[in-house]
């Protein structure tokens, strides 16, 4: 049963248009991607989904409830982490979530939560002398200290190195084995295919695919690149000829034949009867990075 | 206003960690008192102002100094931080009010100026022989509409400033206007006659405060002034006000 329905959405900023028309629905119990390039209508999407903007056109519903209309239900049912929003400098790491859960209706016990998110030695760190993980991490444990049923987490792991961002993916995957509902605003590849169960591709505004990161994957053209370094001088078009190859490139000593079908295995055969020796040899296939630039014709920028 | 009540208890464990806010706030209107009420010439009647002391006369400019300074310049800057910085935001998507939490910060700040004021009051009278206000009434009335048209200012300029930086930049020249006008830098009797006339309609309107504090009641068109300064700036601001 889907707890969020988002159709025909579109929002304007005057003549600018951050949302020109997105749809898709959320399940109970999954986490949500919604990947695209800085500038594309992500975090306008899930601001309208929060109900902090109210969109121009089109219908959003969250827990059967009106964004626009039933604020006060939809604040204490759903938890927010907002993209670049910081606490006052002196406010300590319990007191932070000691306030916000005197908001709630029935929250979340703060020590518990402080001690799930690992901030446990840092309870009464003032937030001006935490790390840029250890922010996130409290970030976090405000957007589920009012043990909400559905957390928008917007561009969580941006800016942290990669250890902090492992540790925070890992936190993630326990929250959702909580039963909660998570909605994930990313443009990391790397992380929407980590994470995600199911994302939307937003380029532009749009919507251009709705899929599983395996499946958005699969729909684009299968391609397989065999890469190797010859152990001697071989004409490009001993590969060309082949059916299953569609380009041969070089790169300094190494030679890369795109195909698909069983690439590797005609390349092979090929090298076989010649007897040459592949050095280095690696066979790559489709990532979702791949799968990114065939939908919308680009490449995210990070 | 839901978290009105936490967010207060919060805030003001905030502003006094702020060692330095507190001392300039509290304190620095007093201090100054102190100082000049230690040189015995300034604590010695003179017919230039009406058979008072030197002290005496300052003492309403200071309570200039404490209203600018917790008006125009503390309350503005955190409101503008915490915008800056998404906290107010931050709030909007909790069931709490960020309405709240800007009602807090006007109750500390109002708790500052009130504080200030008794303090300068009372050692005043106690060290140095400034006689309590002799017009109650007038000067709490006085007091009240100069702290409200100053607040109103602060927070207009608040609402329109984007950031930290640019409400301090802002506030700077008005800053310094109300200060000199308030006859904070130069004591009013030495500036010519002319600015001493605005300096009545200035808020917080020394000249009113100077009145009822040594008897008389203070002249209904100061007064009338500040409250339309506070109703039209208040208003602005209330109209003006972005929560991002």
């Amino acid at each position: 049963m889907p707890v969020i329905e988002v159709t025909n959405l579109h929002k304007r900023y005057g003549d600018v248009v951050a949302v020109d028309d997105v749809s898709f629905t959320v399940e109970a119990g999954e986490i949500f991607g919604v990947l695209g390039p800085n500038g594309a209508g992500k975090t306008t999407t899930v601001e309208c989904v929060a109900g902090l903007r109210v969109p121009d056109g089109g219908e959003v519903s969250v827990l059967g409830l009106d964004p626009r209309r039933d604020t006060a239900a939809l604040r204490e049912r759903v938890g927010v982490q907002l993209q670049e929003s910081q606490l006052p400098d002196r406010l300590q790491v319990a007191e932070a979530l000691e306030l916000f859960a005197s908001f709630y209706r029935r929250p979340a016990d703060p020590a518990r939560l402080i001690e799930e998110l690992g901030l446990g030695e840092k309870r009464n760190t003032p937030y001006k002398k935490l790390s840029g993980g250890q922010k996130q991490r409290l970030s976090i444990a405000l957007a589920l200290v009012g043990n909400p049923e559905i957390t928008i987490l917007d561009e969580l792991t941006t800016g942290l190195d990669p250890q902090a961002r492992r540790v925070t993916w890992e936190l993630i995957e326990r929250i959702r084995d909580r039963g909660v509902t998570i909605i994930l605003v990313t443009h990391f590849m790397a992380e929407a295919e980590r994470l995600c169960d199911r994302l939307a591709v937003i380029d532009r505004g749009r919507v251009v695919a709705v899929d599983s990161p395996a499946g958005l994957v699969r729909r684009v053209a299968p391609t397989q690149r065999v890469r190797f370094r010859p152990s001697a001088e071989v004409d490009d078009r001993l590969f060309t000829d082949l059916p299953e190859v569609t380009a041969v490139e070089r790169t300094g000593g190494q030679l890369v034949v795109s195909g698909s079908g069983d690439v590797l295995h005609a390349v092979a055969s090929v090298l076989a009867r010649h007897q040459i020796v592949a050095a280095d040899l690696r066979l790559e296939q489709s990532t979702l990075d791949d799968a990114f630039v065939e939908l919308t014709g680009r490449r995210i920028t990070e | 206003m839901r978290g009105f009540g936490q967010l207060l208890r919060i805030e003001t464990r905030l502003y006094l960690r702020d060692i330095a806010t507190v001392v300039t706030t509290v304190g620095l209107p007093t201090l100054v008192l102190v100082v000049l009420g230690l040189i015995p010439a300034l604590r010695r009647p003179d017919p230039t102002f009406d058979g008072q002391t030197f002290v005496s006369y300052f003492a309403p400019s200071l309570l200039v100094v404490t209203l600018a300074v917790a008006g125009l310049n503390v309350l503005p800057t955190m409101l503008a931080t915490y915008r800056e910085r998404g906290v107010l935001r931050r709030l909007a998507t909790t069931p709490a009010s960020p309405a709240a939490l800007l009602a807090a910060q006007l109750v500390i700040t109002l708790a500052a100026i009130v504080a200030s004021a008794v303090l300068l009051v009372v050692v005043g009278r106690l060290a140095f022989g400034v006689p309590l206000p002799r017009h109650p009434l007038g000067f709490t009335v006085a007091f009240v509409l100069g702290t409200a048209a100053l607040l109103a200012l602060g927070l207009l300029v608040a609402a329109v400033a984007r950031t930290a930086k640019v409400a301090q930049a802002l506030m700077a020249p008005l800053f310094l206007l109300i200060m000199f006008f308030g006859g904070v830098y130069l004591p009013r009797f030495l500036l010519p006659d002319f600015l001493v006339r605005v300096g009545d309609y200035t808020p917080p309107g020394v000249q009113a405060l100077l009145d009822s504090w040594t008897g008389t009641p203070p002249r209904p068109l100061h007064l009338v002034i500040m409250a339309v300064v506070a109703v039209l700036a208040g208003a602005g601001a209330a109209k003006l006000f972005r929560w991002e």
